[in-house]
């Protein structure tokens, strides 16, 4: 009860991007810029990855996670960023969308 | 992203300062801007304010595209005084979304079952914050009435940049303050930041009136830090 004031090192997503990148791992990390109605995550939240898929973190409630380890793999090999766009109004909402009716714009980029 | 800006922002965030990565969504380049710290004229307004709000977004600045995300501190609201006026206030920060402390050396108030579910010490504010210091995203409000206790917290949170300092007593009362204050070294540019009597003014009258009085005052502290507050102290 008397931590919890600064961040919490285990759970925080730039701490544990901070982490793999002194493990030698190459890393990403997506970020959520706009959101529209209602989302799950606010403008901010960060999700971040290494080059195995492994990752820490959210940027929605788990309806896209799965596209955005996707995508940031190949980020990370490219190193050119990326700006992904999620919405149950896309056509690719049948695979990868929000269930909630909301819409996300999640930047990712590579951590170099 | 560099992994030198993920090094110093996540060296801010730990040391409880605020910070903003500035990305431009063009190229994808990134720095971190520290509050305080001067940027480019087209910025100046969007940083303030992203500062002000913690609020996260995009702008336009220059003719470019820029993602501001903020990472500021969570506030803290250290009560000096474990009494009625705090049991009310307790609750009602850590709703607010503050991390709330109560010391109060005195063991007949500073008790677990007046104070459930709330991190509570009970020894002097000077043992307290020689490990817990405070600093510039802290909130003091000092509500015991003796100046053995509040005292020295006061001219502690004065010297740390707290955001809010406040203390409970009427206009005599907070006179004799001031006097005892300027004899342990206090400016009276800081002294003239202490919110003293405590509280906006709503005509509170219980304790748990004056709470939310007090709980309103921190929060425009908060919500206007680096802009020119409406400063309406008066009880």
């Amino acid at each position: 009860m008397l931590q919890g004031t600064t961040i919490d090192e285990a759970r925080d997503p730039l701490a544990i991007a901070e982490g793999w990148l002194d493990e030698g791992r190459k890393v990403a990390v997506a970020t959520v810029v706009e959101t529209w109605g209602s989302a799950p995550r606010p403008v901010g939240s960060h999700l971040v990855i290494d080059a195995d898929g492994n990752f820490q973190g959210s940027v929605s409630g788990g309806c896209v996670e799965g596209a955005v380890v996707t995508e940031a793999i190949d980020v990370i090999d490219s190193g050119a960023p990326k700006m992904l766009e999620f919405g149950v109004a896309d056509e690719t909402a049948w695979q990868v969308g929000l269930s909630c009716g909301g819409r996300i714009k999640v930047y990712v980029e590579r951590v170099s | 992203m560099d992994a030198g800006a993920l090094r110093l922002l996540n060296e801010e965030r730990r040391a409880r300062r605020a910070a903003i990565l500035v990305t431009d969504l063009a190229d994808g380049s990134a720095r971190v801007v520290r509050e305080g710290e001067a940027v480019e004229a087209t910025l100046a307004e969007p940083v303030a304010k992203a500062f002000r709000s913690g609020n996260s977004g995009a702008v336009e600045a220059g003719g470019r595209r820029f993602f501001l995300n903020v990472h500021v501190p969570r506030p803290r609201l250290v009560a000096i005084g474990a009494v009625h006026i705090t049991q009310a206030l307790a609750p009602m920060a850590a709703i607010a979304g503050f991390d709330m402390e109560i010391i109060d050396p005195r063991t007949a108030f500073a008790t677990k079952e007046r104070f459930p579910d709330v991190a509570l010490h009970a020894e002097w504010p000077e043992v307290v914050l020689g490990s817990r210091p405070l600093d510039a995203y802290t909130a003091v409000a000092a509500v015991t009435h003796d100046p053995k206790v509040d005292d020295f917290p006061l001219k502690a949170a004065l010297d740390a940049g707290c955001f809010y300092v406040g203390a409970l007593g009427s206009r005599k009362t907070h006179a004799r303050r001031v006097e005892r204050l300027l004899a342990l070294g206090a400016s009276a540019e800081q002294i003239g930041r202490i919110h003293a009597p405590i509280g906006i003014a709503i005509g509170a009258s219980s304790p748990a009136e004056i709470a939310v009085a007090v709980l309103a005052q921190v929060i425009r502290a908060l919500r206007t830090r680096g802009a020119e507050a409406a400063r309406d102290d008066a009880a």
